[in-house]
C-alpha cells in the first residue's frame, strides 16, 4: 500500500452524530427494548386510567394523580433501566471491548446514550400526555408549570441515566441486570407514590423511598399536574420543589462519580 | 519495522513483526496468546518489558494510533440491529481515511447481505463481518483473533483467501490460531508460545527443525506396508524404482507435518 496521507481524525461532533443515529436504531429496532421501555407504561396508564376511576377530592380524578407518576416511570425506565440493562449487555457481548479498540472517542459513546434517552424520553411524555387529554381528561400544565415540568424531567432523567450506566457495571450481563433491575423499579414504584397516593403508603416506606429519586420526580410533578390545594396530602403538607431539586441534584453527583469510578470497557472476567 | 516484545503475564515473549507480513501466533488454549495479542492491542496493561506497536507503547494509544489498527476480537462484534451496512458506515466514521463499506462488504463477500441484520447471519458470515468491521478504518496492523474458529471447511478456504487479498493490500497481520493448517497456509512466519513463553519464531516450513527433518518413503512390498526414514528421499526412491518393473506399489513421501512438529514443541517444556 502506498503512504496514505495523513488526514485529520473525525471531529467528535461528527462520531457524536453517527452514534446519536447508531443508539436511536438500536433502540427502536428493538421489539423488547420498545415494548418494554415505551408501551409499559403506556399500558399501565390505559389501565389504571380505566380501573381506578375515582375522584381524589378538590374535583380532581386518581387519572390526574397517576399522569405525574406515570411520567415519573416513564423517565424511570427510559434513563435507569434502558441504561443499566442496554449497557450490560453491550459490555458482556463485546461491543464495548469493540468500540475501545477503534479511535472512537469514548465521550462519543455517551453523547450517544444522552441522546437515546432523550429521544425515548421525549416519546414517553408525549406519548402518555396525548392518552391522558384524549381518553381521561387529563388537565395539561399550564404556564410556569411546563417550566417545573422541564426541569424535574430533565434533572430527573439525568440522575436515573447517570445511576443506570452505574449499574450496568454491577451487572454479569443484560439478562442479570434486567432481573436485578426491574423488581427494584417495580418496589420504588409502588413505595414512590406512582400507582397509588404516596399519602396511603405506610411512613417507613415512605421513609425508604424518600432516598431514591423516583419520589422526587413524582412528587415534582404532582406540583405541574394538580392543584395547590392537593399540596396539603404531601408529607411535608408541600410540594417541596427545592428539596426535590437538591435531591435529585445530589443523586446526578453521585451518580456521576459512580459512573467516572465503575464504568468498563470490558467484561470483568476476560476469557 | 515495527517492534514488539512482552514480557510480563505471560513470562517472556519476544518478536519482532515485519511490515507487510502475516504472522501467526500459535500455542495450546491457555498460553498467553490472547493475552499477548491484548496487550499489544492496548486492551491490557503489561507489568514490564518493552512494547512498540507501529512505534507507539499501546498503553500510551491515543486516537491517532488506534484509527492504524484493525482489531478482530475472538468474541466477535455483538449483537445489533443495524444491518452490515449500517454498522459498516458507522465503524467507518470513527476514522480519518476509512474505506468505502460497500466496498469492504463486497471485499469480505458479503454484498447480497448488506441489508440484513448481524443476528440473521450464519457464523461464517459473522466472522467475516467482524473482519468487514476490523478492516473498514484502513488499518496498517490488523490483529485477527482465532477468526475460523467453528467454521466448515468450505468457509475457511473463503476465509483464506480473503486473508491473502488483505495481504496483496499491503495490510500487516497478527493472526492467533490453533489451526495448524491455517497458520502454514497463510503465515510467513509462525511464533509458537506456551506457557506463557514464546518458544520459537520460524517460517512454517523450517519450524522445529522440519526442513532438515529425514523424509519418510513408504510402500507395499510382498502385500506388507514399508516405510523408511532417509535424509536424501530423492535417491532412494531412484533406488526403490529399481526394485519393481513399473510403479512402486502405493508409494508415498512424506515430511513432519507442522502439527508433528508442533506436537512435540508444546509438549516439551522450553
Amino acid at each position: 500500500m502506498t503512504m496514505t496521507e495523513e488526514r485529520s481524525l473525525p471531529s467528535i461532533g461528527s462520531v457524536c452524530r453517527t452514534r446519536a443515529g447508531v443508539e436511536l436504531k438500536e433502540f427502536f429496532r428493538q421489539r423488547e427494548s420498545v415494548v418494554f421501555t415505551l408501551m409499559f407504561p403506556v399500558i399501565l396508564l390505559l389501565v389504571f386510567g380505566a380501573v381506578l376511576d375515582y375522584e381524589l377530592g378538590s374535583g380532581v380524578s386518581f387519572t390526574q394523580y397517576f399522569m405525574a407518576g406515570v411520567i415519573a416511570a416513564g423517565i424511570l425506565g427510559a434513563s435507569l433501566q434502558n441504561m443499566a440493562i442496554g449497557i450490560a449487555t453491550e459490555r458482556s457481548d463485546g461491543t464495548l471491548k469493540g468500540l475501545a479498540g477503534t479511535p472512537m472517542p469514548k465521550s462519543a459513546y455517551f453523547v450517544g446514550k444522552v441522546v437515546q434517552v432523550l429521544v425515548v424520553t421525549v416519546a414517553i411524555v408525549v406519548i402518555l400526555l396525548v392518552i391522558g387529554v384524549v381518553f381521561y381528561g387529563v388537565d395539561l400544565p399550564s404556564g410556569t408549570e411546563w417550566l417545573t415540568f422541564a426541569w424535574v424531567a430533565a434533572l430527573g432523567s439525568a440522575a436515573c441515566t447517570l445511576l443506570g450506566i452505574a449499574v450496568s457495571s454491577l451487572a454479569r450481563n443484560g439478562r442479570s441486570a434486567s432481573a436485578t433491575v426491574t423488581p427494584v423499579a417495580l418496589v420504588l414504584q409502588f413505595i414512590s407514590g406512582v400507582f397509588f397516593q404516596f399519602s396511603e403508603v405506610p411512613t417507613w416506606l415512605q421513609t425508604i423511598a424518600a432516598v431514591f429519586p423516583l419520589k422526587w420526580m413524582a412528587q415534582g410533578l404532582r406540583s405541574v399536574f394538580l392543584p395547590d390545594a392537593l399540596a396539603a396530602q404531601e408529607p411535608a403538607g408541600s410540594w417541596e420543589l427545592g428539596r426535590v431539586a437538591l435531591v435529585l441534584g445530589i443523586w446526578c453527583v453521585v451518580g456521576l462519580v459512580l459512573c467516572v469510578r465503575t464504568f468498563r470497557w470490558q467484561d470483568r472476567v476476560d476469557r | 519495522m515495527k517492534r514488539y516484545g512482552d514480557r510480563n503475564a505471560v513470562d517472556g515473549v519476544d518478536l519482532d513483526i515485519r511490515r507487510g507480513e502475516i504472522f501467526a501466533l500459535l500455542g495450546p488454549n491457555g498460553a498467553g496468546k490472547t493475552t499477548t495479542v491484548e496487550v499489544l492491542e492496548g486492551y491490557r496493561a503489561r507489568d514490564g518489558g518493552e512494547v512498540r506497536v507501529l512505534g507507539v507503547d499501546p498503553a500510551d494509544g491515543g486516537r491517532r494510533w488506534k484509527a492504524e489498527l484493525g482489531i478482530v476480537l475472538q468474541s466477535g462484534a455483538g449483537d445489533s440491529q443495524l444491518t452490515c451496512l449500517e454498522l459498516l458506515r458507522a465503524q467507518a466514521a470513527y476514522y480519518p481515511a476509512p474505506r468505502d463499506p460497500a466496498e469492504v462488504l463486497e471485499l469480505v463477500g458479503l454484498t447480497e447481505k448488506a441489508g440484513s441484520r448481524g443476528r440473521t447471519l450464519s457464523g461464517g458470515q459473522r466472522r467475516r463481518l467482524d473482519v468487514a468491521l476490523g478492516i473498514v478504518g484502513r488499518p496498517r496492523l490488523l490483529f485477527l483473533d482465532e477468526p475460523t474458529t467453528g467454521f466448515d471447511p468450505e468457509a475457511r478456504r473463503q476465509f483464506w483467501s480473503l486473508i491473502r487479498s488483505l495481504r496483496d493490500l499491503g495490510t500487516t497481520m497478527l493472526l492467533t490460531t490453533h489451526y495448524l493448517d491455517e497458520a502454514e497456509e497463510l503465515a510467513d512466519r509462525v511464533g509458537v508460545i506456551t506457557r506463557g513463553r514464546l518458544v520459537e519464531v520460524a517460517v512454517p516450513s523450517v519450524l522445529g527443525g522440519r526442513g532438515q527433518a529425514p523424509a519418510v518413503v513408504s510402500w507395499t512390498e510382498h502385500g506388507v506396508r514399508r516405510t523408511a526414514e532417509t535424509a536424501a528421499p530423492t535417491a532412494f526412491v531412484a533406488e526403490l524404482a529399481t526394485r519393481f518393473p513399473g510403479e512402486v506399489p502405493d508409494l508415498a513421501v512424506a515430511r513432519p507435518t507442522l502439527e508433528d512438529v508442533y506436537l512435540r514443541m508444546i509438549g516439551d517444556p522450553a
